[in-house]
């Protein structure tokens, strides 16, 4: 059949299961655009390229499907950056396809050309420049399968315009993925599960540090079934969150810098640890010598290169997570309880929960804000954040229950991710309650697509802890460069219920304690719209415990006492 | 700091050198030499690697290499049974006083006079690491004009 590069990539990207792109069109664009028009693929126009990554993102999260992107090339490509650096840090699968100048204009210079090839490089899992007709069909089947297995990851496909544009005769005879560097990774050692085993069933003090890959893997079943069998605690990475069900008694929370110090305890008391999915990001470890200092440590990973990397591992398992507890869990000793471990833990969680003051001016403390949509959705909604103080209080201070419900830039820490991921994620799961929390900082770094958000009725929630302040960096220039606020202080600001009104959501500004939960009440109801709930809050609220930059994880700050 | 040679199959196709060296240097690892060329094979290409750093950085430069689609395979031979070898260009001064001298040290080495100038030669060797630095020591006495090395290239022996 006769077909244009175009069609056959739309054609292709169907036939991977992609119901929706989110992108923007442009010069290089345009062929694809044209296609696009009569393709049952639904398209999200957002406002700017960086919100249609992150939405990407966002529904790959929400779903586990591999997220689409679309933008023209020059500055259309690289607005993208910010969004294919965020997915790459935190193994997101995503397909961004990105226009080209005509093959005879590369490398000339050309108006709006860029090489976005070359400057994704170190952020991308791998990357493609489509140089002929034939070759799109494979490529792209090619650029989903290595986004979508092992450590997922971004892939770009850069599409030069007279390559979509050209008309070839197309036969689809369905090749075979084979790649000769890449190989999907299958199967565990099954040695290295029995030393493992062995080591779980001789552990007295044994701790579960669970991340994202269990998440990634689909392997939160097995997780709880593992934890629930061995009694053993588990804490959760920012990536983990929901991996394992927060509510849960065996359930530690968050651990490292902004962890729980019942958590980062345990990690530093344990005898055996068991890592499964993480990467020892320093956000977690603090100074690396004093990390689980007692501590045999396994580490269970799809990504050999993260075993070692930072921390000397005792039994090493490369493979898939899902699998390798299912092949631990028969050999692990079914436990009544750890009677004295779990009692120093209990111990730990009745001395040192995690607590909040009370404002000294009467104001809304935003953790508050977090415990009551935590109250009223009840784990089953989907939270996002942006990055900062409100991230940190969203991790603590709600509880998940299921994996996917909670998506944040947790790697690149990209502020401004929140929003459009929300929107993303509402699409890909338009039965579920989409929540932004946001500050006042971040929101405002994509708020353009409260745009996107009102055209195509999504009605995801935004709640901003608005405390005028670029909270977290105050905080540590609060901390450590005394109480300096170099510009960090955003009291001019947006009316943000007259902005929201403007793009046609519903604002609502909350400025008393008491008007908090009917307010989210209210803007829960609300269905058809995006709504942004203002929430004015203490204004220098800090994020604790907290573990100073270069210290161990039992050098906490706050979170002792009632302050 | 050990030197560990690495031979690294790849994809023979553009932007493959690229990735290749964009992770060095953004993993900082430091390239002593680098060299690439095609196989028996023409869609595979061959790079061997010279790479300064403890077992730890290796392993960590091994992985990572392996993580790039393109990269086929990865082997270590810093302790295999290996032949190596460098080739090396070195322009000297040699006008008619010491023209002698010079093919004398060259007979020694078994290297080659590839080019004649008026004041000077053009001098021609291969050889492992020790022994072209052997040849670039001697000739440093009579004035080095111009001098390039390809970096190593390696095989291990035997029918591996």
């Amino acid at each position: 059949m006769k077909m244009k590069g175009a069609e056959i990539l739309l054609h292709c990207l169907q036939k991977e299961g992609v119901d929706v792109i989110f992108g923007y069109p442009g010069g290089q664009a345009l062929p694809i655009y044209d296609a696009l028009y009569d393709s049952p693929i639904q398209h999200i126009l957002v406002r700017h390229e960086q919100g249609a990554a992150h939405a990407a993102d966002g529904y790959a999260r929400a779903s586990g499907k591999t997220g689409v992107c679309l933008a023209t090339s020059g500055p259309g490509a690289t607005n993208l950056v910010t969004g294919i650096a965020t997915a790459y840090m935190d193994s997101v699968p995503m397909v961004v396809l990105t226009g080209q100048v005509g093959s005879s204009f590369i490398g000339t210079d050309a108006f709006q050309e860029a090489d976005i090839i070359g400057i994704t490089l170190p952020i991308t899992k791998h990357s493609y420049m489509v140089e002929r007709t034939e070759d799109v069909a494979r490529l792209v089947k090619e650029a989903f399968h290595i986004a979508g297995t092992n450590r997922p990851g971004p892939v770009v496909l850069d599409l030069p315009r007279d390559v979509m544009d050209r008309v070839i005769d197309f036969e689809d005879n369905n090749e075979e993925v084979n790649i000769r560097g890449y190989r999907v990774m299958k199967g565990v050692n099954n040695g290295q599960i029995i030393a493992a085993a062995e080591m779980i069933n001789r552990a007295e003090r044994p701790v579960i540090y669970a991340g994202g890959g269990i998440i990634i893997s689909g392997a939160a079943v097995e997780l709880k079934e593992m934890a629930e069998k061995a009694k053993i605690p588990v804490t959760t990475t920012l990536m983990g969150m929901g991996a394992f069900p927060g509510m849960n008694y065996l359930a530690l929370g968050m651990l490292g810098m902004h962890g729980t110090r019942y958590a980062n305890y345990a990690i530093s008391e344990c005898d055996v640890l068991i890592a499964v999915g993480v990467r020892f990001d320093d956000r977690v470890t603090a100074k690396l010598e004093h990390f689980a200092p007692n501590a045999s440590i396994i580490h269970i990973d799809i990504d050999a290169a993260e075993i070692g990397k930072n921390v000397d591992i005792d039994v090493p398992i490369v493979g898939d997570v899902k699998e390798a507890l299912q092949a631990l869990i028969p050999r692990l000793q079914s436990r009544e309880e750890l009677s004295e471990w779990h009692q120093t833990i209990s111990r730990w969680k009745a001395e040192f929960p995690l607590r909040y003051g009370k404002s000294s001016e009467g104001r809304i403390m935003p953790q508050h804000v977090i415990e009551k949509i935590y109250e009223l959705t009840q784990g089953e909604a989907i939270i996002t954040t942006e990055v900062g103080q409100h991230q940190m209080w969203a991790a603590q201070y709600c509880q998940y229950k299921n994996p996917r419900t909670f998506l944040t830039s947790g790697g690149l820490g990209t502020m401004g991710y929140g929003f459009p991921a929300a929107i993303g994620a509402k699409i890909a799961r338009p039965d579920m309650t989409v929540i932004d929390i946001a500050g006042d900082g971040s929101i405002q770094m994509n708020i353009q697509e409260l745009g996107t958000a009102v055209q195509y009725k999504v009605p995801v929630i935004i709640c901003i802890l608005n405390n005028q302040y670029l909270g977290m960096v105050r905080q540590w220039q609060g901390l450590f460069y005394n109480g300096r606020y170099s510009y960090t202080d955003m009291t001019h600001q947006p009316d943000f219920v007259k902005l929201a009104e403007a793009y046609g959501a519903v604002g609502m500004r909350i400025t008393r304690n008491e008007d908090v939960e009917s307010a989210l009440q209210e803007a829960l109801q609300i269905k058809d719209r995006p709504v942004l709930m203002d929430f004015w809050v203490e204004r220098e609220a800090n994020v604790y415990p907290m573990v100073p930059p270069g210290q161990s994880l039992l050098n906490m700050l706050g979170g002792e006492d009632n302050e | 700091m050990n030197k560990h040679t690495l031979a690294v199959t790849v994809e023979n196709k553009p932007g493959v050198l690229t990735r290749v060296t964009t992770l060095f240097r953004r993993r900082g690892y430091n390239i002593d030499s680098l060299t690439v060329g095609t196989t028996e094979n023409p869609g595979i290409s061959r790079m061997t690697i010279v790479v300064e750093g403890d077992d730890k950085v290796i392993e960590q430069v091994t992985k990572q290499l392996y993580k790039l689609v393109d990269v086929c395979k990865v082997i270590d031979i810093t302790s295999e049974r290996a032949v190596d070898r460098e080739l090396v260009l070195i322009k000297v001064k040699a006008d008619n006083n010491v023209r002698a001298e010079i093919v004398q040290i060259v007979d020694i080495f078994r290297a080659r006079i590839v080019d004649i100038g008026r004041n000077s030669l053009i001098i021609e060797a291969t050889g492992d690491r020790g022994k072209i630095d052997a040849i670039e020591d001697s000739f440093r006495p009579f004035g080095i004009i111009e001098l390039v090395r390809t970096g190593k290239v390696a095989m291990v022996r035997g029918s591996k």
